[in-house]
């Protein structure tokens, strides 16, 4: 069966506001030309899930006023330093927040994908991260006595939105060993992928490639976009833009610098929503 | 070349991984990063080292879950923990600082220090940083407890608290940290002064933090330099004059 190809701006269109929108963390493969577009569609109301953390493209979706909610187990730039966009709105109380820890997204994202409706998961008893998610349990472990155990509930994200660098007409997208994304599309309603380059072929007719490849029955729908990670970079592929992230950093500072960078690079690029 | 205190927290952590058979390090941690190496090379081919970033030290495979899997299992046996605030109780916190729904600082988050303080038996926690403000009475947020009660599954925690003025150990019985050992050209009634919580002393005199021989600086400066700069150029080049081969 083909895949539903779509341009940027109608791929992102199919993502409703309010919608739980799993997002990888940028040691992997990430969408930011489906950020921007999401900026410029002005979303809203968005829960965001870091799967398990993260970085800019959290940043620049709260700068621009798109997310309500933000789950995951860290917001961070790395070298570049705090996230200045989160770090407002946090001391703004403006965005809801819901501390994690990394493994228990990926827990609660596996029970998910099994189809079940919780997970227990070590660790996290007398830690605040516990105190404030009241959505998740301790419970007993039925097989023992006295071993107290979290039980998190079952995370279903609406929509995992994801990069990858090939894919073919069939919507088979492959990520090598980032499968952290295999398991984001497992576990979501709907998967919308952009990828470097679709290739001929399909890529479950190698072994070689079908062991990193997203199958295309999870796919809902993808676009072609080169340097889609851009200004981040992809493993294995091209480097991250230090200049340009350490730029917008500095503007991000302030809601008028970030408005800056919004207009320059998001609302003002023409040619990538033209794509 | 005098010794540095970098070098001196690279064999300290060093000596304290021998015999173990897997060390990981997570991020934004060149020290740790570095100590790790100097291990695996000291440990003629028993040991191995994951260090996330790294493309050379990284030998995962199934996402960004195995390195927790992996330590859920006991198949990894140590790994370094910071924190915005340590306290004397071994809390730590990565999230705020100030009331938790209006901080007034934030910092990124707990990553996976919820889990893997719990499960993974030698947890270093490493803070340059040494002030009052970083070693707190108690902590504004816990992001992961320093000790857990009886029936809690606890197989994992705290090992040493290493900062750039001492070295501390851990008292699992009386649940706080022990002076070990303080870094040369720092003192003990300045420790006292710069921690924010209260410590027990060792009997007798507080031994200084030793300093490489002149073997092990040999590799620290050579072979670790070089492979720590695939991860950390700035680190690398600033404290080793090393530039990243590309």
């Amino acid at each position: 069966m083909l895949a539903t190809q779509l341009n940027i701006d109608d791929l992102v269109a199919r993502i409703p506001n309010g919608a739980k929108v799993a997002l990888p963390p940028e040691y992997a493969y990430c969408s930011l030309t489906a950020v921007r577009a999401l900026i410029r569609r002005q979303a809203k109301g968005l829960h965001l899930v870091g799967v398990p953390s993260l970085g800019f493209q959290a940043d620049m979706l709260i700068g621009a006023g798109c997310v309500d909610t933000l789950e995951t187990a860290a917001v961070t730039l790395s070298e570049y330093g705090l996230a200045p966009r989160f770090t407002d709105a946090i001391k703004k109380a403006s965005i809801n927040m819901m501390d994690a820890t990394c493994p228990a997204i990926h827990a609660a994202l596996q029970a998910s994908e099994k189809g079940i409706p919780f997970i227990p998961l070590r660790g996290l008893i007398g830690s605040d991260i516990l105190t404030h998610r009241k959505d998740w349990k301790i419970g007993e472990n039925p097989f023992a006595e006295n071993d107290p155990v979290v039980y998190l509930p079952a995370l279903r994200p609406d929509v995992a939105l994801i990069h990858a660098p090939i894919g073919d007409k069939f919507g088979n997208i492959w990520v090598g060993v980032r499968r952290e994304q295999m398991l984001m599309s497992h576990a979501s309603k709907d998967t919308y992928v952009t990828v470097e380059e679709i290739v001929d072929g399909n890529l479950m007719d190698d072994l070689k490639m079908k062991a990193g490849t997203i199958p295309g029955i999870y796919i809902s729908a993808m676009t072609e976009a080169k340097q889609g990670a851009w200004p981040l970079g992809i493993p294995g592929g091209y480097k991250a833009d230090h200049d340009h992230l350490k730029y917008y950093v500095d503007l991000a500072k302030s809601d008028e610098g970030f408005q800056q960078y919004v207009d320059k690079f998001v609302l003002a690029s023409v040619v990538e929503a033209a794509e | 070349m005098e010794v540095v205190l970098e070098e001196i927290l690279i064999n300290a952590l060093a000596k304290n991984l021998s015999g173990l058979q897997h060390v990981a390090v997570g991020a934004s941690s060149p020290i740790p990063g570095a100590a790790a190496l100097l291990a695996k090379r000291q440990s003629k081919g028993t040991m191995r080292v994951s260090i996330l970033g790294s493309e050379d030290n990284n030998f995962f495979s199934d996402g960004g879950k195995e390195i927790f899997d992996i330590a859920g299992q006991g198949r990894m046996d140590a790994f370094f923990l910071s924190g915005a605030q340590i306290d004397g109780k071994a809390n730590v916190n990565l999230v705020s600082v100030g009331d938790y729904a209006q901080p007034k600082a934030r910092f990124p988050g707990s990553f996976g220090s919820g889990y893997l303080y719990f499960v993974v038996p030698r947890v270093f926690l490493f803070r340059l940083d040494h002030t009052p403000r970083t070693l707190v009475e108690k902590v504004d947020f816990i992001s992961a407890p320093g000790f857990s009660e009886d029936n809690i599954y606890r197989p994992g925690g705290p090992y040493k608290l290493i900062t750039n003025r001492c070295m501390f150990d851990v008292d699992k019985k009386r649940k706080c940290f022990r002076l070990e050992s303080v870094h040369p050209e720092h003192t003990i009634d300045e420790i006292h002064e710069q921690t924010g919580f209260k410590f027990d002393m060792p009997d007798g005199k507080v031994p200084e933090t030793p300093i490489p021989n002149s073997v092990t600086l040999s590799i620290i400066r050579g072979e670790v330099a070089q492979e720590i700069a695939e991860i950390y150029p700035a680190f690398a080049s600033r404290v080793f004059g090393v530039d990243k081969v590309v």
